[in-house]
């Protein structure tokens, strides 16, 4: 059996696509989740129509599958006259996916910050906006970068919904791969070994971040 | 409407591909939650790779190596089979880590209570810990179901006819390539909600019978 041989010819090909791979991850990142900050503040916000408008949009972001956002932006888009490429559909809506979540995420961060420091700020007569982005934003963040790390990790492997546009990542290559030499198995599994080799040591990143954060809170 | 309708025929399926992948996992969970408990280390080490391999590669992946690699081996794999084997076994390790976040939150007291008491480790296990961790992991299990409900739609990669398969055929019939994915999107959307709403209802009523 040439389960393991053929492995060494699989192998630029998929590192190809892993490459790809990463990159999505790390634009959706990026972008989303600058987004999901800003959506945690809107969703505390003292006006209430932006505060139900906000909450609307996150729980409608997170009732949806990625895979359906994701055939929303790539399909559904060039009938509204917006085509985008599979590249552009993929960053977009795992984006706007990861803003969704990590808005949440960083919701309950910045939640976790003391009442008590919002008001001694205010006490010392620094206005809201000040308060928000000297004393609350940074404790907040740090307090959310072990779940955040854990979500980056969970984008990584949605990535994978990107075959179903087509966009040559590492699941696409393998399954291309696995149609022209008909070791479906093989490939397929040396593919789930190379995104297993990036989440693994990631996930012990977590719980050290959490380890860290907690010696200091 | 009609194309509502259609994409609504897809409903029992995700439904269905939910509840049997976590009824894989409650069951498949308690073994390597405890496994990885265990004081051999050949064990804990073994119960703790096989949960960071079975959740360190996307559900996808794993739908796509029982089918097309699998597959072509043994025959009796059809999608159906595939997505629920893959997606249960992936259960199996979230919901071990739930389990175990579940028996931490057990004090330590009332194993010694149980052990003072003359219980075996079996009966301490099955009488007064086991109900409670089921009690406790109500809320994370919970927001998993939602997630899985979600991530079920992944088996329309392989050909399982559930809502995402039934919106992407209307979608090619009607050539509206927008409209059946927004009403898939409702369709999730209006089975998600009252989930989260019923299960934290759920988790209030069940909170007050832990002991702490």
């Amino acid at each position: 059996m040439n389960f393991l041989s053929d492995w060494p010819t699989f192998l630029p090909g998929l590192l190809a696509g892993l490459g790809v791979s990463v990159q999505v991850a790390l634009l959706s990142l990026v972008i989303g989740i600058p987004g999901g900050l800003l959506l945690a503040i809107g969703a505390s916000s003292r006006k209430k129509a932006v505060r139900l408008l906000i909450i609307g949009v996150v729980e409608i972001g997170r009732g949806t599958p990625a895979l359906v956002v994701l055939q929303i932006f790539y399909f559904g888009l060039p009938a509204s006259g917006l085509t985008l490429s599979s590249m552009a559909a993929s960053v977009v809506a795992l984006a706007a996916t990861t803003a969704a979540y990590t808005s949440e995420i960083l919701r309950g961060g910045l939640q976790a910050v003391p009442q008590g420091e919002v008001e001694a700020a205010g006490a010392l007569g620094m206005s809201r906006r000040d308060t928000l982005r000297f004393i609350v934003v940074p404790q907040g963040l740090r307090i959310a970068i072990p779940s955040l790390i854990g979500f980056a990790i969970l984008i990584f492997q949605a990535t994978s919904l990107a075959y179903t546009v087509a966009l040559p990542e590492l699941l696409s290559q393998a399954y291309s791969i696995g149609s022209s030499t008909f070791n479906y198995l093989s490939v397929l599994v040396l593919a789930g070994l190379m995104y297993a080799a990036i989440t693994i040591p990631a996930s012990w990143l977590t719980s050290r971040a959490e380890k860290r954060l907690a010696r200091h809170l | 409407m009609d194309i509502f309708l259609t994409i609504l025929q897809g409903v029992p399926m995700t439904i269905g591909l939910t509840v049997a992948a976590l009824a894989i996992g409650a069951v498949g969970g308690i073994p390597l939650a405890l496994g990885r408990r265990s004081n051999v280390p050949i064990i804990s080490l073994a119960a703790v790779s096989i949960i960071e391999i079975l959740r360190g590669i996307p559900p996808i992946v794993w739908l796509f190596i029982i089918y097309f690699g699998l597959g072509t081996a043994l025959p009796m794999l059809d999608p159906i089979t595939s997505a629920v084997v893959g997606l249960g076994l992936i259960s199996c390790a979230y919901m071990a880590e739930i389990y175990r976040g579940g028996l931490s939150a057990i004090t330590r007291g009332q194993w010694e209570a149980s052990e003072a008491l003359g219980m075996g480790r079996g009966s301490v296990l099955t009488f007064i810990i086991g109900p409670q961790v089921f009690r406790v992991s109500v809320p994370a299990a919970a927001s998993y179901a939602i997630g899985l409900l979600k991530d079920s739609s992944v088996a329309y990669t392989i050909g399982v006819s559930e809502i995402v398969y039934f919106a992407n055929d209307q979608s090619r019939q009607t050539s509206d390539a927008l409209g059946p994915f927004f009403l898939a999107a409702l369709v999730y959307v209006i089975m998600t909600i009252p989930c989260a709403w019923a299960t934290r209802a759920l988790d209030a009523r069940l909170r007050m019978r832990v002991a702490r």
